[in-house]
């Protein structure tokens, strides 16, 4: 205690974190029950003695205030939007107005049951089949589902949809391609859904290499799978061509829609020749996201694939008699892939979502999304002055929402990577940009600023960055041994992989 | 870790990967370069002895902190022995990416390719 006092540790660097089950003592309680006001059943008459425990669970025992503080403290163990920027590539970290926190928490919405009969659920259906006809609008594709609860999840449903369209058509087709920018996601989608991944190569402007695809496009292939603008933050201007070549093998067209954000209301991806999209409820049209979910990944598809589209769907029926209309979950599918999952989705994240396309309309998505483009190059521009020669763009000088820049001169001249420039940044109260991807990229930095964020915050930014930069010039060791602030330093992440301590015992 | 070094004697291959030739038999790994670049290494995936490597093409995997990538073979031929230490011990393909950090040994089909690779000098230049 008393090295770490000198060495200026904070108490959250001195504390050690400890899970909840090792708190408190025996008999404490943070609720008290109310009498019992009916008569007390013996569990031994109600349950078979296979499922019954011989001795209490080991509950954590605490009172409410220690409760309270347990999780407050660990929430100031992590970086968070609301505390700073957070310009993860790719992740579209923008801003989640509290507006659709507040709708969201509505009775209506947040204590539906998941059981409820959809005659008592109707204005959920309603919500749900509005969403669906918006987001089939934004893609420029007619049917959509919203089962998908996450972004790899929307990938894995269009490569199903893939092989159910060509197994209808009496083809076996074994290759599914991907660019060798893709998210990593795609080819794990890919191999999951039993494919072989195969890569095209980038060109010099930073999008597909075309004879490369023309090469590689067979009648073996089912599908290609693309991000447009891709993960270089650059808008593929082939992407006619890309459409005319993949269709004229008879495979499918996937869009890969992390990264929206930056086309909203501007250009459609059904419009560009796709078949499939998948949105990221999450990424693109604000959800509280980085802790793993819940997340929400829809797909919207062309009616070539629509038979096979997961079910039930909701059905929209017209009232008689003055009635109003009724909403129908249509199970009577034939062709359908199934279900994803159970129940109907990540019912919040719809509410959210909703609630900010409403808020903005069709004007407003795209003002955001001229915004999100508008700010990157901002940045761009900004870290090009400030920082220049060691910190380079990867490819040209416009981007789109997010931007690459490689680390490799920085490294080489000031013997700082670009993991310690990013460690760096977090004493500067920023959370890093996406490091070490794409990975085509030398020492890559992935940066998304969003539209949300304010012209002073970019400045701030950039400011920190050129700090760092100028700081390696003359001591190259203090990046190097970055973070400072943080509740812990350098985390053993080859331990972690190696090693991971799942299980606690209690 | 260890400094940058390329030992005199090897073969090099420009994915970053290295041959040691003894007679008809060679020793692959990966340079100094190909560790430092992928950070702390997790995991290999060894092949099984008696695939058969093609100069160029992947014959193994390794899982950094950062990404997983492929091993590209030096040579062709046929793998007559694995590195089983490095199952337990990953870390050694960056503490000694030449001595213990070895990853396979192969039977040369083809003598004439070691041709097409590059000597120490000419493959320090590439990473300038």
């Amino acid at each position: 205690m008393s090295e770490a006092l000198t060495t200026g540790a904070s108490p959250l660097q001195r504390e050690q974190a400890v899970t909840v089950f090792e708190k408190g003592a025996p008999g404490r309680r943070a609720f008290a029950c109310p009498e019992l006001d009916v008569p007390e059943a013996d569990p031994a008459a109600l349950l078979p003695a296979g499922l019954r425990r011989s001795e209490p669970a080991r509950l954590p025992e605490i009172s409410e205030p220690e409760l309270v503080r347990h999780y407050v403290r660990l929430s100031k163990r992590n970086f968070d939007l609301d505390s700073g920027f957070y310009p993860l590539g790719s992740c579209t970290m923008k801003h989640n107005p509290r507006l659709h926190e507040r709708v969201a928490a509505l009775p209506g919405h947040a204590r539906l049951h998941p059981l409820q009969d959809p005659d008592r659920a109707q204005g959920a259906l309603e919500l749900m089949w509005r969403l669906e006809r918006s987001l089939s609008e934004i893609a420029g594709l007619p049917h959509v589902s919203l089962q998908p609860s996450a972004g790899s999840h929307g990938e894995l449903a269009g490569v199903l949809l893939t092989r159910a369209y060509h197994e209808d058509r009496g083809e076996t087709r074994h290759k599914v391609l991907t660019p060798d920018t893709a998210h990593g996601t795609n080819p794990a989608t890919v191999t999951m859904a039993g494919y072989e991944v195969v890569k095209v190569g980038t060109n010099a402007d930073g999008g597909v290499d075309i004879d490369d695809l023309r090469a590689k496009a067979d009648e073996d292939v089912a599908c290609l799978m693309l991000t447009n603008p891709n993960t270089l933050g650059i808008f593929d201007q082939n992407i006619e061509e890309i459409a005319r070549i993949v269709h004229g093998v008879g495979a499918t067209l996937y869009y890969d829609g992390a990264n929206l954000n930056a086309v909203m209301g501007r250009s459609r991806p059904g419009d560009m020749g796709f078949d499939i999209v998948h949105f990221n409820l999450h990424k693109s049209f604000t959800q509280p996201h980085g802790g793993g979910g819940p997340g929400s990944g829809p797909i919207a598809v062309s009616d070539r694939m629509e038979p096979y589209l997961m079910k039930p769907v909701i059905r929209r029926v017209q009232g008689s008699n003055g009635h109003a209309p009724r909403f129908e979950l249509d199970h009577d599918r034939p062709k359908s892939i199934g279900r994803l999952r159970g129940f109907q989705g990540n019912y919040g994240t719809f509410v959210r979502a909703y609630a900010y396309i409403r808020s903005l309309g069709a004007e407003g998505l795209q003002d955001a999304s001229e915004t999100a483009v508008l700010n990157a190059n901002y940045l761009l521009a900004r870290l090009r002055a400030l920082v220049g020669a060691e910190l380079p763009a990867a490819f040209g000088t416009l981007c789109m929402h997010e931007f690459v820049l490689s680390g490799a001169p920085m490294k080489k001249e000031l013997g700082i990577r670009t993991l310690d420039l990013a460690k760096r940044l977090l004493d500067h109260g920023f959370h890093p940009p996406t490091v070490y991807f794409p990975l085509l990229v030398d020492e890559a930095m992935l940066i998304e600023p969003t539209e949300t964020e304010t012209k002073e915050t970019l400045d701030a930014f950039a400011e920190a960055v050129a700090a760092i930069v100028a700081e390696a010039r003359e001591d190259p060791a203090i990046a190097r041994n970055a973070p400072y602030t943080t509740p812990v330093r350098r985390l053993d992440e080859a331990g972690a992989a190696k090693r991971p301590v799942i299980r606690q015992p209690l | 870790m260890a400094d940058a070094s390329y030992p005199d004697g090897l073969l090099y291959h420009p994915e970053h990967d290295w041959a040691r030739v003894e007679g008809d038999v060679a020793t692959f790994g990966i340079t100094w370069y190909a560790q430092d670049s992928l950070g702390e290494v997790v995991f290999f995936e060894p092949p099984e002895v008696g695939t058969q490597t093609k100069q160029g093409e992947p014959y193994a995997e390794v899982e950094s902190v950062k990404a997983v990538s492929d091993v590209i073979a030096p040579l062709s031929g046929e793998i007559v022995e694995v590195n089983a230490g490095l199952g337990d011990k990953p870390e050694v393909i960056n503490e000694d990416p030449y001595g213990e950090g070895w990853m396979v040994k192969v039977k040369l089909s083809d003598a004439g390719e070691a041709d097409g690779l590059l000597d120490q000098a000419a493959y320090t230049a590439t990473l300038s």
